[in-house]
């Protein structure tokens, strides 16, 4: 019976594989994804089918549970709040290996069948052939869940800003304390798995789960917003390492083949969104972005622009192209800037959209947003394919979006974001920069672009303005 | 065993990046969420560690890992074909 799960295992490895590569295009995406749920039913119900002597009760419990909850999840959740849930699933990726890890240790080891339940006197790393690799999974297995599980959870508060605020959140004598408690994490992990024994082992592997989440908090909290890309890829990758632990742990290729084609995807992504910044991986983690530095000196000669004169400017206009950013999810005006891009490309304006890659707080945001207000894909244009562009371009309409337009990268070699490659919507003739306040972005620096003859503050909710805007075009 | 099981997650880790390259930034989330929920294979293990049944404690902690897992997979899988469906609409030409 056992080949045949193997069999099974194997086809859903390729299936995988294959639906991973198809999510790469656009065109095969959705057919990509239905691979890949398939090859997972065809490893459950080979699971199911092979392992004689389940608890049934406990496993249709929870195979229902989990579903009607991931399927609930899946269709309420607005489009606005896909960062939460994205961050939320790789948590629950996290806390499913972590209690893997601990129900293998209680199952196998501290209550195994054969001894009629009675507690082992060796610790877990003696307890069979191969025993210290065993333990060294377990015991990996229960950090990579458990830091997984806590961080994805604060990025999730984090991004919320209700109950955690979304700025980095620096302890004093912050980098002592992570790499204390990462090193009692370590020394108490190998005390669960190879110095003590029985009830004893047990208590120190929660007390690890514990730790471990303690340390995954750490790692998150001095982590700004706009690091946040990068975050959630990164714990997209830990998520996929998790699950490779689990595999090492039961011995299972397929868990360490699935786990990790996810942990180099979260990779290559929280690469991609770091290039995007010109920082390095190492520098985003260490945290604390936007503390200090940079020019904060008072704005002079700012220019700003009501609805109705920025309907005049847009009115007139040969091509316009908007420029989202974090600003248009809060202020949820993707509907109003689809409308408005309606209303001026029927008076024969060329409308085009202008995303950076670390808009928004996490990988692609813009683009689901603006997906869900059916924005067409082809109108979306990536930074180098649409930079050239800007000098061409009448009216640039920034919504929301501040250091990633932010000239200073490219005028001032000592400013924090120095060298980070931005949209250069300053090269277009005007430039409409719809924001609430002349408040500084992320980055806490000064934008020059305010200063600039060719900017006109539109001072306002996104939504609102936009909204005014539109029907002083209409009238 | 550990060997050949490294092996196993060296080559998945290469196969990965050779896969996942160039994926264009429209594609960014979905990626994303579907890759997560192939990551939800730990029910697999969940599942199979679940099946000895012995100490209620382990049981309560397989049955919370499937739950878990399951959030994952049927919550990650919707949630990706939701989105590109999105996209998918998007094919046919605005309204005028």
């Amino acid at each position: 019976m056992h080949v045949l799960a193997d069999i099974a295992y194997l086809a859903a490895a390729a299936l995988f594989v294959l639906g991973l590569k198809m999510l790469n295009r656009v065109r095969t995406a959705r057919r990509g994804n239905a691979l890949a749920a398939v090859g997972m039913a065809l490893a459950i119900i080979a699971t199911l089918a092979t392992h004689a002597g389940l608890s049934w009760s406990w496993i249709i419990a929870g195979l229902l549970a989990g579903s009607v909850l991931g399927a609930w999840l899946a269709r309420a959740v607005p489009m606005t709040s896909m960062p939460e849930m994205v961050a939320l699933l790789n948590g629950l990726g996290g806390l499913a290996s972590l209690l893997v890890g601990l129900s293998v240790f209680w199952s196998e080891y501290l209550h195994p069948p054969f001894a009629g339940g009675a507690a082992p006197e060796f610790p877990l790393a003696q307890s069979h052939a191969g025993g210290a690799q065993w333990a060294l999974t377990v015991v990996l297995s229960v950090i990579v869940g458990a830091v997984t599980f806590t961080g994805s959870l604060m990025a999730v508060l984090k991004l919320q800003e209700k109950l955690v605020k979304g700025t980095p959140i620096v302890l004093p004598g912050r980098h002592a304390i992570n790499v204390g408690v990462a090193l009692a994490t370590l020394a108490l992990g190998a005390f669960a798995g190879f110095v003590l024994a029985g009830p004893a082992a047990g208590t120190a592997l929660l007390a690890l789960a514990v730790l471990a989440g303690v340390l995954g908090v750490l790692l998150v909290i001095p982590i700004g917003g706009a690091d946040m890309p990068v975050v959630i890829s990164l714990l997209n990758s830990y998520s996929g390492i998790a699950g490779s632990m689990t595999g090492f742990v039961l011995n299972e290729p397929l868990l360490i083949a699935a786990g990790a084609l996810v942990g180099a995807s979260g990779i290559i992504l929280s690469q991609l969104m770091c290039k995007a910044m010109n920082r390095s991986l190492g520098a985003v983690l260490i945290g604390g972005f936007g503390a200090g530095g940079g020019d904060k000196s008072a704005y002079k000669n700012v220019k700003s622009a009501s609805p109705e004169e920025a309907a005049m400017i847009l009115d007139g206009a040969g091509s316009v192209i908007f420029v989202p950013g974090y600003g248009m999810a809060v202020s949820q005006a993707q509907h109003v800037v689809k409308d408005l891009a309606n209303a001026l490309e029927s008076r024969g304006t060329n409308v085009r959209f202008a995303i950076h890659p670390v808009a928004g707080r996490m990988p692609g945001h813009m683009n689901v947003l603006l997906a869900e207000a059916d924005v067409p894909y082809d109108k979306l244009y990536e930074l180098d394919r649409i930079n050239g562009d800007f000098k061409t371009t009448e009216v640039a309409v920034v919504i929301g979006a501040n250091d990633v337009v932010n000239p200073a990268a490219i005028d001032d070699p000592q400013s924090p974001i120095a060298g980070m490659p931005i949209l250069n919507v300053h090269e277009a003739q005007t430039v409409l920069m719809v924001k609430r306040s002349l408040s500084p972005g992320y980055a806490g620096i000064k934008n020059p672009l305010f200063e600039r003859d060719n900017c006109l503050m539109c001072f306002g909710d996104g939504k609102q303005f936009l909204s005014e805007v539109l029907q002083e075009l209409k009238s | 065993m550990l060997l050949l099981l490294l092996f196993v997650f060296l080559l998945g880790i290469f196969l990965g990046f050779e896969v996942i390259s160039k994926v264009p930034p429209i594609l960014h989330t979905p990626l994303m969420s579907g890759a997560n929920a192939i990551s939800g294979i730990t029910v697999v293990g969940a599942l199979a560690c679940a099946r000895l049944g012995y100490a209620s404690f382990a049981n309560l902690l397989g049955f919370l890992a499937i739950t878990a897992a399951m959030v994952n997979v049927v919550g990650g899988f919707l949630v990706t074909d939701r989105m590109l469906g999105m996209f998918a609409a998007k094919k046919k030409p605005p309204q005028p």
